[in-house]
């Protein structure tokens, strides 16, 4: 009997499968790559110290700090402490526990150090066909390269360590089929928080995500990976493009892709993985990039999302929906263009890359950050903070009156004191508007970084579009 | 871990959907370096006015949640973030199971591993759940059901190697070490 045509995460899969599955036992799954952060490993390593276990491929094993270090350059250079002591220590057991267990590190004051989701890319590392994890949900964000790349647990860290083995259940195929093109002046994060509009926060629950079709073949790689890294806002642990021409050219050249003839090997091999013509998926959804428009997020999960024209919807009954609304401060029907704001974000895993950065740039060249209004560029990594000193976009933003940042997680999250204020609105180019995320009271409403810096110039919800002739 | 076969208790109802990991326990606990205490963070931002004084309107603060081993929540809980310090400060405040119609995978696998039983539901016993809390219920791992107090049986699904690791108080490292000659194959082959 012929098996059915496969898709590319059952390609990679089945690549990776060390004991099968069983009714009774989850596939043996050989992990590829594990990113480690200085939040979710120290329990990890103590369960290594605690069991006298080595960790088995540190040649496979890739730390760095990001999630809770400062932004502050005086801090990152050492030349003042860390303001957060918590984090301080952090830091500190992450340099301790890589020395003693043989991990490599990008410590603090290394040129590569970066949002762990973007330095893997940089690196070279991400590459098609691999198994990728790391203690952080947005590791889906490397699945645009064709990797199966997904979040775990500290719990499933320490497996990693211990074994480079996970134990896991073949997720069900998703796959969601973009037609069209994206129209000018519309992002690659307006086309997924219109997906996750569409399909829910939960739509992709127990699935891997892929997504195909000529809207994403259209995509930069920095533009996939915006939109796999969002896929666990719909609540899929991963999201996958098929490895193309755009993913190998950006790969070419990277410190850790191959060189001569292995890469002309791994090309040939990663051509392979695409997903068969009549490969079954367990379900299908089709969304045209034609009819996207400039999206920004009015409540307390990435699910509740609206086009920049439009109004906070009206849900009579629905007391999950009013609570969510008397968090934001709006009210049903409320129009939200040309609401106040009082912060900006750009920065994150999810927007934080050059051309993130670029776009940004170019609706605050020659104009100035709107009076009152408090905006935070922070790079996603110190490669791209270099990068976009050398092009002048870092001399724009600080004319602008922006801040300009150390890369980092740093307000997508306030763990390391990078915060808005209670009750004010946030433009954040982050990937998560829950209560409470970027600080208590703080009122985060997402969108793309063109959205965000249209924002930052005119003090209130804007359409990019007036700025991107 | 502490073997689970049967979990008697009266619930804590949130019935809010789409609880996160963010509500859960904030990003400003995750600086911990060890398991610790994280139970006196759990649901902090809710749980807690702006003086540190709890809220007297929360479940988990009134005097019938003591000892709850249970919580009943809305659609989709444990969506977002993969922190397992959600799972830690649950199982640390003393829940022992948690109940929704549906569960998201990373906290949910979190969660089995840290001696915490997800327990997914129909919507009519999720109802009933929601209407009653506090209400005495049972939590059957070996029989794989729910009994209500007025009598329904409610049957749930749950990985069976998870639930053999609960029901004998085992973790899945140890399994995961013992494979340690297919491992080894497997990375020579694939080089």
């Amino acid at each position: 009997m012929l098996s059915p045509p496969g898709t590319l995460l059952d390609k990679v899969w089945d690549r990776h499968v060390v004991v099968p599955e069983t009714a009774d036992a989850p596939a043996v799954l050989y992990i590829d790559l594990h990113l480690v952060h200085e939040v979710t490993s120290p329990q990890a390593f103590d369960v290594l110290r605690g069991r006298g276990l080595r960790l088995r491929r540190p040649d496979r094993t890739l730390a760095t700090m990001d999630h809770s270090t400062p932004t502050d350059p005086a801090q990152i250079a050492g030349r003042v402490p860390i303001a957060v002591e918590s984090a301080a220590r952090q830091v500190r057991q992450l340099t301790r526990n890589c020395q003693e267990f043989g991990v490599e590190l990008l410590g603090m004051q290394d040129e590569r150090r970066g949002i762990v989701h973007i330095i893997g890319p940089e690196l070279g590392l991400t590459q098609p066909g691999r198994t990728i994890v790391c203690g952080d949900s947005h590791t889906s964000t490397h699945g645009a390269f064709g990797a199966l790349a997904f979040g775990i647990g500290t719990t499933e860290v320490g497996h990693v360590f211990a074994t480079q083995c996970l134990l896991q259940r073949r997720p069900k195929t998703m796959a969601i089929e973009v037609t069209g093109r994206l129209g000018p002046g519309i992002t690659a994060k307006d086309l997924v928080l219109a997906i996750i509009g569409r399909i829910g926060i939960n739509g992709g629950t127990g699935h891997v995500i892929e997504y195909l079709g000529s809207g994403i073949e259209a995509l930069s790689m920095d533009e996939r990976m915006t939109v796999c890294n969002m896929s666990i806002e719909a609540g899929a642990r991963a999201g996958m493009v098929a490895p193309d021409q755009t993913t190998f050219e950006y790969l070419k050249g990277r410190p850790r892709a191959p060189e001569g003839e292995a890469w002309e090997r791994a090309v040939a091999d990663w051509r392979a993985l695409r997903t068969e013509p009549h490969a079954q998926f367990d379900r299908r959804v089709s969304h045209s990039a034609d009819s996207v428009e400039p999206m920004i997020t009015y409540g307390t999960h990435p699910g509740m999302v609206v086009p920049i024209g439009g109004r906070v919807p009206d849900r009579p009954g629905d007391a999950v929906h009013a609570k969510s609304l008397a968090y934001m401060g709006l009210q049903p029907g409320e129009r939200l263009r040309d609401k106040a704001i009082q912060a900006v974000f750009i920065g994150s895993c999810t927007n934080a890359r050059l051309s993130d950065l670029e776009v940004a740039a170019k609706v605050f060249a020659g104009r100035r950050v709107a009076p009152g209004v408090r905006v935070l560029v922070v790079p996603g990594s110190q490669s791209v903070k270099r990068a976009a000193e050398e092009h002048g976009l870092a001399k724009i933003f600080i004319d602008a009156g922006a801040e300009w940042r150390e890369s980092g997680c740093s307000m997508c999250l306030g763990m390391n004191g990078d915060t808005v204020e209670p009750g004010h609105y946030c433009v954040s180019t982050s990937n998560r508007n829950f209560e409470g995320r970027q600080g208590k009271g703080a009122r985060t409403l997402l969108a793309s970084p063109a959205a965000a810096a249209a924002a930052a110039v005119r003090g209130r919800i804007t359409d990019p579009r007036e700025f991107l002739h | 871990m502490e073997p689970i076969t049967l979990i008697r208790s009266g619930t804590v109802v949130l019935p809010a959907t789409n609880i996160d990991t963010d509500q859960i326990i904030p990003a400003r606990y995750l600086t911990a370096t060890t398991r610790g205490e994280l139970g006196t963070a759990l649901f902090s931002d809710w749980r807690y006015d702006t003086e540190g004084h709890p809220r007297p309107d929360f479940a988990l603060n009134q005097p019938q949640a003591d000892g709850c081993r249970i919580l009943v929540a809305g659609r989709n809980f444990g969506c977002g973030s993969s922190r397992e310090h959600a799972a830690w400060a649950l199982h640390d405040w003393g829940f022992r199971a948690v109940i929704s119609t549906e569960i998201a995978d990373i906290f949910r696998g979190n969660s089995l591993k840290n001696g915490l039983l997800p327990v997914v539901v129909g919507e009519d016993a999720h109802r009933w759940l929601l209407e009653h809390p506090g209400a005495e219920i049972e939590i059957d791992l070996a029989a794989l059901c729910l009994r209500l107090a007025n009598g329904t049986v409610v049957p749930f699904p749950i990985e069976a190697f998870a639930r053999h690791c609960l029901m004998n108080g085992i973790d899945e490292l140890g399994y995961l070490l013992a494979q340690d000659e297919a491992i080894g194959r497997h990375e020579s082959l694939a080089g």
